[in-house]
């Protein structure tokens, strides 16, 4: 039973662009005019910024406040968004963060002072590697995509060094779209591979379509259905046989920490999200981290500069003539990091194995509890989520999106929808560990409720959210009149119309 | 257990629901042979009392600006920072919030990240901003795949020697791995620029693309008028990388120049050092390229009673519909480093923008200034420049030796990455070093401090 | 659903008109814009490439999806529909008319032949439906 009602939001309304609003010299930022202006030739020098905001600091304050107002987040509304881990963001990791002694940091500052910025990350990729049981961890990518990228150049480079990188990798059919994009960054071919009636991939299935021209094999498990791939050793074995590598997208972490290490499944590389399993905040869309974590056998690949503990201090190192280089600028996100670092310490070892242990407790109760309303396409036991389908409730003209839009009215983000694309409207359930049975007992009511709406009102549901901000959007007719920014200004020199 | 609420009731009620009796067994298909070998062999945890000690602990074995200073730019800059942007990014609401797949309840989100993609159109002069990539390096890598998708039957690449090393190099491991794309660099002129009179001569219906920092790395400002005739007449595509975005607040935007596609750091508009990231890559291009854009974009549109509202739009460019033939395989990028941009941009405002770019243009000037006059410092470029400047310093290990008991870090010394300007030194100075502190830092090189 | 009988079909679900002796008319069929949902781009080759049967030509895209377009027959184009750019959404109102995509000058007419009639592409879109819902049913034995 609920005891609480976790509160829809109101009918509110979107205060006006920042650049509807205002008046002309009005700015937020006192600080003084210099008096000599000309110091570089005019011909470099451009008007002011046509169409710019001017706002006083308050305004601006009340504008932004305002739109936070319109948002759900994981503080305001239980987020069961499958594949997404969103678990709670914990405020000590931004009290930290905020540290100038952590945040005024110059990368380029000499390494002498840095050294507490470099123990940190030397000791973050240690609780890395042992965490997932790889043998070296690299912190530079900037999110999971990148890396994957990363990891796949990296076999790719080892391919090289052997005499021939390959052309293909396989990737299952239920791969997130980050793994076939990341293979054809890296010049590979996909070749697709079928999950089987239990919802895994089948060894026999690999054994077929492996051979030496396959580079890699790309694997997620627990896999995006919640479920455990079983015959990952085997599999491994398989591709290993015909000099091929595994990757692992380690997005699913969250299940399996202080349960299965990916180094002991055979695993050669494998990204982790920190802004998932290590409870760094989402941000709508980042700032998040994906360092990768790579066997012996790719140590010499890793992206430059390296961290090493030398016998006085912390040194940064490119002397790595093999390494593939450098995917982005400076040492990775370090901001996030921080955040990840202070999470693990929080936790320490404990915390961690409780916190999959409890993850896969909520998504098991949770699927329990919902197999009697809503299709479960397969039957294998789920780990840390759970995917259901629209199959029963489509007989009745209600379909996964109209379920995600009505949960919205019942003060829930909705769950993962129409991933993976294997099974027909896929509902991805993930509550993640920091959730209480009363919320989750909540969020069954909602569905329960829903599910008999389905039958008594479909009408209600198809029409849905009602009560959010803003109704069903039309996402065509932005598609069509791609209108991407306020107009209201000709863009400076060009002597292009604007935008309306 | 830190952030697990469950107490030892709560598990007895979610296991029986389940039907289960002890927890151990719901990994009961998972292999023994890895549960045997699992268990993390790390310290336990600590108390929030305890994290707070020894971050801090961490924390103060670092130098910052607030006791060290220091003149260092080469791609993340110091300025300030209006409260206000912290105020609005710590909200629980942007900061914990998801990708605004549901628009309806994100609509927070996507209105600040159009005001974003307005902010960086103004700045840059283009047509169409996306909604930021995950940082300046790997935009211009960016970059320059969208040109070869475009440019289909090209292959080679024009990068300026004068651009960020480490945008070098990402530019080159991103390239590595798809079919022989050469790249070709282009060597920096005396006054510090790119030789247009090198790239005209190399220059022929290959080329894709020419990749210029604007500023460059040795903060000149580049002549992009003769750069944009000699691309115009090989129907080569111009791409600017901007380092240090708040240049953009005073010098001709790249859209004046007629750039195809506009890239850029973005960290120096209301983001902290933090040792280089989170920060984010500002892209910005002509829309008749907006279909081969990278990253995500944010659209208007209306609701079904009319009311005016913002989407994800153009999503079929993106890994999650595309897949393997996806514009890029970006899915997480950095929305609140960009909102925090945007809050910076409308508190400064129009004034506030280029009060502050003046200000770092007449500190960086005066100081100089001193330097060469007082220091006897010699310049290495004779090109304008923004707010960074290299200036040859005789002996420059042993001068620098001098700084360190003064707590001043003088300048990037360039001769990891530039061989052949081995005594040269890259010194920014911005609106946050004060007075005082040029005084030490000039007297220093005097050799009078 | 409509198969208007004055048409021919590709099993790429694309519907050719000839308009005159060797010039044919080629759009997608109501089947296909109904799968694929709004219309809100369509990109098409240009006046005198020349396409081939059974290869890509062009695409159309949705909110949701991006799907090619198959040639159904081989040839020169030489017109293309330039409302569409300004009104997608024709595709999707009148498939069969205003909703057209290309004028092919055909190489080789002997190409129809290989066409279905409107009651062979009818049989052929009702079994594509039936394998889709036997998929669905499938999943999850």
């Amino acid at each position: 039973m609920s005891k609480h009602s976790l509160g829809t939001v109101n009918r509110l309304r979107a205060p006006p662009l920042i650049f509807e609003s205002g008046s002309p010299e009005r700015s937020g930022f006192f600080w003084p005019e210099e008096k000599k202006t000309d110091w570089i030739p005019s011909q470099f020098v451009r008007d002011e910024i046509a169409g710019f905001p001017e706002l006083g600091e308050l305004e601006v304050l009340r504008h932004f406040t305002c739109l936070s107002h319109l948002n759900y987040s994981i503080e305001g509304q239980f987020y069961p968004l499958g594949s997404c881990t969103m678990k709670y963001n914990p405020k000590i990791n931004e009290v930290v963060a905020r540290l100038p002694g952590l945040s005024l940091l110059h990368p380029l500052a000499p390494t002498v002072l840095i050294q507490g910025a470099l123990e940190l990350l030397y000791d973050l990729e240690r609780m890395l590697v042992e965490i997932s049981g790889m043998d070296h961890v690299t912190l530079q990518p900037a999110a999971g995509a990148q890396g994957e990228l990363t990891g796949l150049m990296m076999i790719r480079a080892y391919l090289t060094a052997q005499g021939n990188p390959r052309k293909k990798i396989l990737v299952p059919d239920t791969a997130h779209g980050t793994n076939p994009a990341s293979c054809s960054l890296c010049g590979y071919d996909v070749v697709q591979i079928p999950s089987n009636e239990r919802g895994i991939i089948d060894v026999a299935k690999v054994r077929t379509v492996m051979d030496e021209e396959v580079a890699a094999l790309m694997i997620t498990n627990p896999n995006t259905f919640g479920i455990f791939e079983q015959d990952i050793q085997a599999i491994a074995e398989v591709v290993h046989h015909k000099g091929g590598l595994i990757y692992m997208d380690g997005a699913n972490l969250n299940a399996i920490m202080g349960i299965a290490k990916p180094g002991h499944m055979g695993v050669d590389a494998l990204h982790m999200n920190l802004h998932k399993t290590f409870s760094t905040p989402h941000g709508g869309g980042g700032p998040g981290a994906g360092p990768v974590g790579v066997k012996d056998i790719l140590r010499d690949f890793l992206p430059i500069p390296r961290i090493s503990k030398g016998s006085k201090r912390y040194e940064l190192r490119e002397d790595f003539p093999l390494s593939i280089g450098r995917v982005r600028s400076f040492l990775g996100n370090f901001g996030v990091l921080v955040r990840a670092y202070t999470y693990i310490i929080s936790l320490g070892a404990d915390g961690l194995e409780e916190t999959s242990r409890m993850a896969v407790l909520n998504a098991n109760y949770l699927r329990k509890r919902l197999e009697e309303y809503y299709h479960l396409p397969y039957s294998e036991p789920c780990m840390h989520e759970c995917v259901f389908t629209d199959r029963v409730q489509q007989k009745l003209g209600v379909h996964t999106m109209d379920i995600a839009k009505r949960l919205l009215d019942y003060g829930f983000h909705p769950p993962t929808i129409y991933f993976p694309l294997v099974v027909s409207g896929a509902i991805m359930i993930e509550p993640t560990e920091t959730e209480d049975p009363e919320t989750l007992d909540s969020f069954i009511d909602a569905m329960i409720s829903i599910a008999r709406e389905a039958k008594e009102n479909a009408t209600l549901v198809n029409t849905a959210p009602h009560s959010t901000p803003v109704q069903r959007l039309d996402e065509a007719g932005a598609a069509r009149r791609l209108v991407l920014r306020w107009g209201g200004s000709k863009p400076e020199g060009s002597g292009q119309k604007a935008e309306r | 257990m830190r952030y697990t609420p469950h107490t030892a009731s709560d598990k007895e009620y979610l296991l029986k629901a389940i039907g289960l009796n002890r927890i151990e067994e719901l990994f009961s298909h998972i292999p023994q042979t890895l549960k045997d070998q699992a268990s993390i062999s790390l310290p336990p945890g600590l108390t929030e009392v305890e994290v707070r000690k020894k971050m801090a602990a961490l924390a103060v074995r670092n130098g910052t600006p607030e006791d060290w200073s220091l003149f260092l730019g080469g791609g993340i800059y110091h300025h300030a920072i209006p409260s206000t942007v912290d105020a609005v990014i710590s909200r629980a609401e942007f900061a914990t919030a998801y990708t605004p797949y549901q628009p309806e309840v994100s609509q927070g989100t996507l209105q600040a990240a159009y005001e974003y993609q307005t902010l960086i159109c103004q700045l840059t002069g283009m047509e169409v901003s996306n909604a930021g990539l995950y940082d300046g390096a790997s935009g211009t890598a960016e970059a320059v795949l969208m040109a070869r998708r475009i440019q289909k039957r090209r292959n080679r690449v024009f990068v300026s020697r004068a651009l960020h090393p480490q945008y070098r190099l990402v530019i080159a491991t991103h390239l590595k791995n798809l079919e022989k794309t050469e790249i070709v660099e282009i060597p920096f002129t005396d006054a510090g620029q790119m030789d247009i009179e090198f790239l005209s001569k190399e220059m022929d219906e290959r080329a894709i693309c020419v990749v210029v920092g604007y500023p460059n790395f040795f903060g000149a400002i580049e002549d992009l008028a003769p750069l944009r005739e000699a691309c115009a007449r090989h129907g080569v595509l111009l791409i600017s990388v901007t380092t240090e975005a708040l240049s953009l607040a005073l010098l001709k935007p790249p859209g004046f120049w007629g750039v195809d596609i506009a890239v850029g750091e973005g960290q120096s508009l209301g983001l902290p050092m933090s040792l280089g990231g989170p920060g984010y890559g500002f892209f910005a291009c002509q829309k008749k390229l907006v279909r081969t854009m990278p990253g995500r974009l944010v659209g208007e549109t209306e609701d079904t009673e009319g009311r005016r509202g913002f989407v994800l739009t153009l999503a079929t460019r993106e890994q999650h519909i595309r897949r393997e033939k996806a514009t890029s395989n970006i899915c997480t990028t950095q929305t609140l480093c960009t909102l925090a941009s945007t809050v910076f941009m409308a508190t400064l405002g129009k004034g506030g923008m280029r009060r502050l770019a003046e200000a770092n243009v007449a500190r960086a000037h005066e100081t100089r200034g001193r330097l060469v006059k007082d220091a006897r410092l010699v310049p290495t470029f004779g090109a304008p420049f923004f707010n960074e400047f290299v200036l040859n310093v005789k002996g420059l290990t042993k001068v620098l030796s001098r700084f360190e008991s003064k707590r001043i870090v003088p300048g990037i010394p360039l001769k990891p990455w530039y061989p052949e300007l081995g005594e040269g030194l890259l010194i920014c100075v911005t609106e946050m070093n004060e007075r005082e502190e040029i005084d030490r830092l000039v007297e220093t090189f005097s050799g009078n401090g | 659903m409509n198969f208007p009988d004055n048409l021919k079909y590709s099993k790429e679900h694309e519907w050719v008109m000839m308009v005159e002796d060797a010039v044919a008319l080629i759009g997608i069929t109501e089947f296909a814009q109904s799968e694929l949902g709004d219309v809100v781009y369509v990109e098409l080759p240009e006046v005198g490439e020349k396409i081939t049967k059974d290869d890509p030509f062009g695409s159309v895209e949705s909110v949701k999806a991006v799907s090619d377009l198959f040639a159904p027959v081989s040839g020169t184009v030489i017109e293309v529909n330039d409302s569409l750019p300004d009104s997608p959404e024709l595709v999707n109102e009148d498939s069969y008319g205003d909703g057209w995509m290309i004028k092919v000058q055909m190489s080789d007419k002997e190409e129809l032949k290989d066409l279905l009639t409107p009651d062979e592409y009818a049989e052929y879109v009702e079994r594509q439906q039936e394998e889709d819902d036997e998929e669905d049913e499938k999943d999850g034995e």
